[in-house]
């Protein structure tokens, strides 16, 4: 296996003089919000973030999955977990975040839940062959990018006739969340760098409302240092010449109009529908259920499952942080009463979270 | 001998006796153990390391070894990073009724290499056969004894601020190894783990250089989090050369497919050496010089900048801290 290549978008001296021409281009602040948690990880750990010039303020968005998953989805997954006859199949990051009680999948488990981390959905498949007297719920948690994957798992058991499979669907939808964040006059921002695996699922054509109603640029982006510092330069220049943009500067995954065979995958099994985002609140038309050709499925049919809007966390600043109102170490509880060993928000939970990234990787 | 462990086997009788003669004895027998007394009597001379380590790596065999092997060089590695020469082991086995014998006498037959390699004798062991499901296959403990060769012995809490930090090879080749096989994981390139026994080379180091100031090996948590914890016990700063660290292609390749951070992954054939950087030419040279640190380079620097932190200097020039592992990686690797 060659990194070259994978090396050369680390390029120290190229991403010098990306730095150096980012420095000379900006007259006054730009505030940019990366909405992918890979993104929050991939600066903080490429060191990019210690690098970048004053001016650039740098924002995490409502990018990480595990971190938007509503309070009430936790609590529904965790009352599932122990119940006879049920085994749980989840991505690792959803092992450790917390519900209410301090209650968690990896305490289930102590306790004598049957959960099983997977790697991908399709696992779910073998589970549920060699499980026939158990139902296998799997959680459905992720944006556009995991969709697919889930669906597609989902038509493979109807062709296999696996009957004990069922989805628990929370699926959230990118484009529609960053309309509701453009709107909320508490947040400003000048750009965002946009999740390139969601847009080598949906394309760049969804985000197009951006610059024509907010009139804020924004790129689909890689993971890389250099793809990231090439994105900010392209947003600060469009500012600078009196112009916001959309634009695709991943195109070694992403096609501008996406992967017509996913979205056509995910779209004859999941519906739109409206979905509450854990600190953002109630998003109309921002999640994906499972419509009723495939209603077999839906594990919050199969158990009465109600996703409702419940108290707020006391002292959690997650909602704002997510918003990007504040920064991580804004938050009062942030390395004190809020740590990864001891996560109050869900935003310390998932190594793919800002704060838990803010603890794990900022230097004082 | 039937074809699986009984618990007929653990019960103190015939069964028994019959299989610590004809399996135990046969791969780890020595003048000491082949009396079956009820402890061990031997003699050492001058100071003594002691330790004692649990083995219940999932699965049980590996590329690379099996967890008998890992048992020895785990609990060898952990005396000899004391700047000690390990000499006597003992060994406690809890058998899950029902493992196959073949597995048994594989794992055994491995544990008597492994001890043969490092030279130590097996001198003391017990062995418990416990009903199905009351273990995982199989669960081994391993203590060992050596003599310290220097004085003072390196430390945790003796790395000073100018000090150069070494490693003796790439990293993560274990923790990937044993994470990959238990997923039933197929990567483009092989992996295999690493154990080994460090004990030879380690002791060629402090007796030409027997001002080391900390020796350890990074297992658990990996190379990240025993950094962390030397630089906390020393009240000094480490300041890692991203750009210096050994990671072979196959390993990057794995950890970045599953998510993983080379940095927090186990090994159990490598050691971390903190020493003055006058010694670190001559250091280099004697690592260099034995086939398990050919790889062996330096990659940082302790400084007093930021005490109790590690911190990493990207390939960009960045700067960020690097951690303690939080919870677990991964389950049960080692």
């Amino acid at each position: 296996m060659s990194f070259e290549l994978l090396d050369r978008f680390h390029d120290p001296k190229l991403c010098r003089q990306l730095l150096d021409k980012l420095n000379a281009s900006l007259d006054s602040e730009f505030r940019f919000m990366e909405v992918c948690g890979t993104h929050t990880v991939a600066i903080f750990q490429s060191g990019l973030r210690s690098l970048l010039p004053e001016k650039i303020i740098h924002l995490s968005g409502p990018g990480c999955p595990v971190c938007v998953t509503h309070e009430s989805e936790v609590n529904a997954f965790l009352d599932l977990a122990g119940r006879d006859g049920v085994i749980l199949a989840t991505f690792g990051d959803l092992m450790r975040v917390p519900g209410e009680k301090g209650r968690n999948l990896k305490k289930a488990v102590a306790d004598g839940a049957r959960v099983k981390v997977v790697y991908s959905p399709f696992d779910t498949l073998k589970l549920a062959r060699e499980n026939p007297d158990n139902l296998v719920v799997f959680i459905g948690v992720g944006f556009e990018t995991t969709a697919p994957t889930i669906a597609g798992t989902m038509k493979m058991a109807r062709e296999q006739d696996i009957r004990n499979l069922r989805i628990l669907c929370f699926h959230k939808t990118v484009p529609t969340a960053l309309d509701t964040l453009l709107a909320d006059q508490a947040i400003t921002l000048d750009g965002f760098l946009l999740p390139g695996h969601v847009s080598a699922v949906i394309g760049v054509e969804p985000y197009r409302f951006i610059p024509a109603t907010y009139g804020k640029s924004a790129v689909v982006t890689g993971f890389e240092p250099l793809d990231i510092l090439q994105s900010l330069l392209k947003m600060v220049e469009w500012r600078n010449h009196g112009g916001a943009q959309v634009g695709n500067d991943y195109t070694r995954i992403v096609s501008d109009s996406g992967n017509r065979k996913a979205m056509d995958v995910m779209y004859e099994v999941f519906e739109p529908c409206d979905a509450l985002w854990r600190g953002l609140g109630l998003i109309p038309g921002s999640g994906l259920e499972i419509c009723d050709e495939w209603a077999g499925f839906d594990a919050k049919k199969e158990f009465g499952i109600v996703i409702e809007e419940g108290p707020a966390l006391p002292g959690c600043k997650c909602g704002d942080i997510l918003k990007g109102v504040l920064q991580p170490d804004q938050c009062p509880l942030f390395g004190k009463a809020c740590t990864p060993a001891n996560p109050v928000g869900p935003c310390m939970v998932s190594t793919e979270g800002s704060c838990a990234a803010y603890y794990k990787y900022k230097l004082d | 001998m039937s074809e699986k462990v009984l618990l007929d086997y653990g019960s103190g009788g015939r069964a028994s006796q019959r299989l610590v003669s004809e399996l135990f004895l046969k791969y780890l027998g020595n003048d000491e153990l082949d009396r079956l007394n009820d402890a061990a009597v031997f003699s050492l001379s001058g100071k003594t390391a002691m330790s004692t380590d649990s083995f219940t790596v999932d699965p049980i065999f590996f590329p690379g070894g099996n967890i008998g092997s890992l048992a020895v060089h785990g609990t060898v590695n952990d005396v000899a990073m004391m700047g000690a020469m390990p000499r006597y082991i003992t060994c406690g086995y809890i058998i899950e009724e029902g493992l196959p014998m073949d597995d048994l006498e594989r794992i055994v037959a491995a544990m008597g290499e492994a001890a043969r390699n490092a030279g130590v004798h097996v001198v003391s062991g017990d062995t418990k056969v416990v009903p199905r499901g009351a273990a995982d296959k199989i669960f081994i403990n391993t203590t060992g004894v050596g003599e310290v060769l220097v004085d003072p012995a390196p430390g945790g809490d003796r790395a000073r601020p100018g000090d150069a930090v070494l490693v003796s090879g790439t990293i993560g080749d274990h923790g990937l190894t044993v994470l990959g096989t238990r997923e039933g994981l197929d990567f483009e390139a092989r992996v295999e783990s690493d154990s080994a026994a460090l004990n030879h080379l380690l002791v060629r180091l402090v007796q030409e250089l027997p001002d080391v100031h900390v020796l350890r090996d990074p297992t658990r948590g990996g190379l990240a989090t025993t950094l962390n914890e030397i630089t906390v016990s020393s009240n000094v700063c480490c300041e890692l050369e991203e750009d210096a660290l050994p990671v072979k292609d196959e390993v990057r390749g794995g950890c970045s497919l599953l998510g993983l951070d080379p940095l927090y992954l186990a090994n159990e054939g490598k050691f971390l050496c903190v020493l003055p950087a006058a010694d670190v030419d001559r250091a280099l040279e004697i690592m260099r010089a034995d086939p398990l640190g050919k790889d062996a380079c330096r990659i940082g620097t302790m400084t007093d900048a930021n005490p109790g932190k590690v911190v990493l200097v990207t390939r960009l020039g960045g700067k960020r801290l690097l951690g303690m592992l939080e919870g677990e990686q991964l389950p049960r690797i080692c």
